[in-house]
């Protein structure tokens, strides 16, 4: 079960996408897991063939770094014996050299322990299992070690899977939607509670705000969109996170992560915008390469994200890779926010509204819309200075907007 | 297409956007974005659903013509009857 994001705990397998025997590119996803935030796809970080899958879809909530399947990677042997045949780990352990198995996990998890995770794990009850049924089972969403068998010495057969799996929907109580989505609810703000705590504690933050003059960029804005058609327009906010991007490309200390009691700066930046869910809650999954891309495909980016989190449908590497947080509660006319950083990152940007105010060009005073960017800083990594720089960076980048 | 279905079809496409909408509740006077929670992006992803709906592109300039459902309807009777004669 691998950690789709800094405040999960545990997660519960709902699909696999991929079944035994079937190979495995890097990047593509296998298995549909369910957080306390999302649905999220996961993708596997490895490349073989799908050997084995550990864990069957239901209603089990498995905690972080529970092995889910195993992954023979190229240049290693297939297991000799038929999957059931094999023995306790404590009394012969798989050698790790014949198999060389890959657990789907985020968390290292030892070789050895791998096995030990395996439904029904003692050798007795294995047996009872026909290899077929195992399979079938596991296809179906079913526990082969919850299963009554028919067979010799109450072994369990193909038929005895086939037959829980039609009586298997009528005995399920199934919570209904509106009970579903409480309890979710309640997970998330759980997670978030977690989290923001852990923050709160460890981090000592720094906070530091500026005023953006955003008279150039929303002119700029409006003239671009002005003879777009509906679906090629961005928004403003767009702007924003490729301002962000870019100035931390200028300050790269704030882009990373506190582990191991220091700074880790990420060479890729990967802007994790937040986003509201209807219903309360919220997450802030990655725009990948956000200061490489171009406006417009980082608006594709951003709509698509938006979309998916609040269909609660996001992808294992939107959930792990952000490297900053992006906040902004421009919407409802807030004028400034100053964020819990969420860890293990090292900063959050946050944006308020862009307000028409008396502001001094040239000597005159004019009205602009001005808006207040804020910096949560983590202390331990950086200090004030490079703070203001950044804030510094991030204003000039949005006066000249047709270079973002 | 008369009003009746044209603010049916509004109201269904709006559907789309806020999954939890209860369309009995739904004032048609009252801005959307105050009344829905909806923000920038939401409000962006209507018009573009409005577009594939009704083949209707509002214009940006036009945006801010279509805050209420009352609003939609009347702007979106317009352009019907403009691309219809046209």
């Amino acid at each position: 079960m691998p950690r789709l994001g800094a405040d999960m705990t545990a997660g519960k397998v709902v699909q696999w996408l991929k079944r035994p025997g079937e190979r495995i590119k890097r990047g593509e996803v296998i298995a549909v897991v369910e957080t306390d935030k999302a649905n999220v796809d996961v993708e596997s970080f490895i490349e073989g063939v799908l050997e084995k899958i550990l864990v069957a879809p239901g209603d089990e909530r498995l905690p972080v770094g529970t092995p889910l399947a195993l992954i023979r990677t190229e240049g290693t042997a297939a297991p000799s014996a038929p999957a059931a045949a094999v023995t306790p780990v404590a009394a012969a352990p798989v050698p790790a050299a014949a198999v060389a198995p890959a657990a789907v996990t985020a968390a290292a998890v030892p070789p050895a322990a791998r096995p030990a995770a395996l439904p029904g794990a003692a050798g007795g009850e294995r047996a009872r299992v026909s290899p077929a049924a195992r399979k079938r089972a596991l296809e179906l969403g079913l526990d082969p070690a919850a299963l009554t068998g028919s067979g010799p010495q109450g072994r369990i057969t193909l038929a005895d899977v086939e037959r829980a799996a039609q009586k298997a929907p009528a005995a399920r109580a199934e919570p209904s939607p509106a009970d579903a989505a409480a309890a979710r609810q309640l997970r998330m703000r759980e997670a978030i509670a977690t989290s923001m705590a852990r923050s709160k504690r460890e981090i000592p933050h720094y906070y530091l705000a500026c005023t953006v003059d955003m008279g150039r960029a929303l002119a700029w804005l409006a003239e671009r969109n002005a003879g777009r058609a509906v679906t090629e327009r961005l928004i403003y906010a767009v702007l924003l996170i490729k301002a962000t991007a870019l100035a931390l490309r200028e300050v790269p200390e704030l882009n990373g992560f506190w582990i191991d009691n220091r700074a880790q700066q990420s060479e890729a930046i990967h802007a994790g915008v937040a986003i509201s869910l209807r219903g309360g809650g919220l997450v802030a999954p990655a725009l990948h390469h956000a200061d490489q891309r171009p406006l417009d495909e980082l608006m594709a980016g951003f709509q698509d994200l938006v979309k998916r989190a609040r269909a609660w449908s996001l992808k294992s590497s939107e959930m792990t890779d952000p490297t900053v947080t992006i906040t902004s509660l421009g919407e409802r006319g807030v004028e400034s926010v100053f964020g819990i950083i969420t860890p293990p990152q090292l900063a959050l940007v946050g944006f308020g509204t862009p307000l028409e105010r008396p502001w001094v060009v040239n000597g005159q005073v004019v009205p602009r819309p001005l808006l207040t960017a804020t910096l949560s800083g983590d202390h331990r990594a950086t200090d004030g200075h490079r703070g203001a720089l950044f804030l510094a960076a991030l204003d000039s980048l949005l006066q000249q907007p047709e270079a973002l | 297409m008369n009003e009746q279905e044209i603010r049916d079809r509004v109201i269904k496409t709006l559907g789309g956007i806020v999954p939890e909408l209860d369309s009995g509740s739904l004032k048609r006077a009252k801005s959307l974005r105050d009344q829905l929670d909806i923000d920038s992006m939401d409000f962006l992803n209507f018009l573009i659903a409005l577009h594939q709906e009704f083949g209707v592109d509002v214009p940006e300039a036009d945006a801010g013509k279509l805050a209420t459902i009352d609003a939609c309807v009347s702007y979106l009777a317009q352009a019907l009857q403009q691309r219809a004669q046209a």
